[in-house]
């Protein structure tokens, strides 16, 4: 399931209507993944207020976000270019890959709210593709 | 058995309530198959789906996402027994018409995202959750006559 052409740019277009409101996009995503799927609060068990919006959940809702436009930079070579990410989620954060899986599928969830008529069936299947990559990329290290 | 709390009953009918099953049938399916193209497998007979376009376009496909959506009032009308209430639809999905259960999985994602387009900040997170909880005691109750 390699990006073609015409899901990269897909990909790079939707990005760049996404960057308008980039905080509300980390914020609601993290919000909803710590409430839809409880499992995921395991990781963050260090942070006083896991609450929908709260201080810290904005914060690091911004460095999720970031992550995914560098990985649209890197683009072309995701293995190479998040190896560093890559690094950090397997010997640091030790985050279980299938949470990759849920972190997407929220995200799609709050762009699909957020941007009703530019996500269409065409864009969340570039989109969709491209974060299984981003999540394979950062799965390079685990193993 | 699965326990629904007054709450998650209230948003999950609340959906239902508010559904347009022709709008948001059609497009949970369109999605499905354009999003998940191995999903085609089921549809060979329903004509021209050869691009995203075509898919969008075919009235049979439409027609086929509202009865899939229709089908989902059996688990609303018996929340409590979900498991029993979808037998003879999982034998018929096993037997007849054999779908790997995994689709049954892919359509609810679909079903869950066109959802949160219809309703913007209305499909708050408690209203996820408590509406994947729904779609996920069905997927598991047509998965269940599989042998």
């Amino acid at each position: 399931m390699t990006l073609s052409a015409k899901d990269k740019a897909a990909v790079k277009g939707f990005m760049a209507k996404m960057k308008s409101r980039s905080e509300e996009i980390g914020t609601e995503t993290l919000s909803r993944m710590l409430v839809v799927y409880p499992q995921t609060k395991s990781y963050f068990a260090h942070w006083k207020d896991l609450s929908p919006g709260s201080g810290p959940v904005k914060e690091h809702g911004i460095i999720f976000i970031n992550g995914v436009y560098e990985a649209a930079e890197k683009i072309d070579d995701l293995k190479n270019g998040l190896l560093t990410l890559s690094e950090l989620h397997a010997f640091m954060l030790r985050v279980d890959p299938v949470n990759f899986k849920i972190f997407i599928h929220c995200m799609l969830v709050v762009l699909s709210m957020l941007f009703p008529e530019d996500f269409t069936p065409q864009v969340h299947l570039a989109v969709d593709k491209f974060l299984a990559q981003v999540a394979l990329a950062l799965s390079e290290k685990y193993r | 058995m699965v326990e629904w709390t007054d709450s998650e009953r209230t948003i999950i009918n609340g959906i239902f309530a508010n559904l347009n099953y022709e709008d948001i049938g059609a497009k949970a399916l369109c999605r499905c198959l354009i999003v998940y193209p191995w999903t085609l497998r089921y549809f060979g007979a329903f004509g021209n789906l050869y691009n995203a376009e075509a898919i969008i376009a075919n009235p049979m496909i439409a027609a086929h996402g509202t009865k899939i959506l229709h089908g989902l009032d059996r688990a609303l009308k018996n929340m409590d027994d979900i498991k029993n209430t979808y037998t003879t639809l999982s034998e018929l999905h096993s037997e007849k018409l054999r779908v790997d259960p995994d689709n049954f999985r892919l359509l609810a994602d679909c079903l869950s995202i066109v959802i949160a387009a219809e309703m913007g900040y209305e499909f708050t997170p408690e209203m996820q959750a408590a509406w994947q909880k729904f779609l996920s005691v069905v997927v598991s109750a047509l998965g269940r006559q599989y042998h």
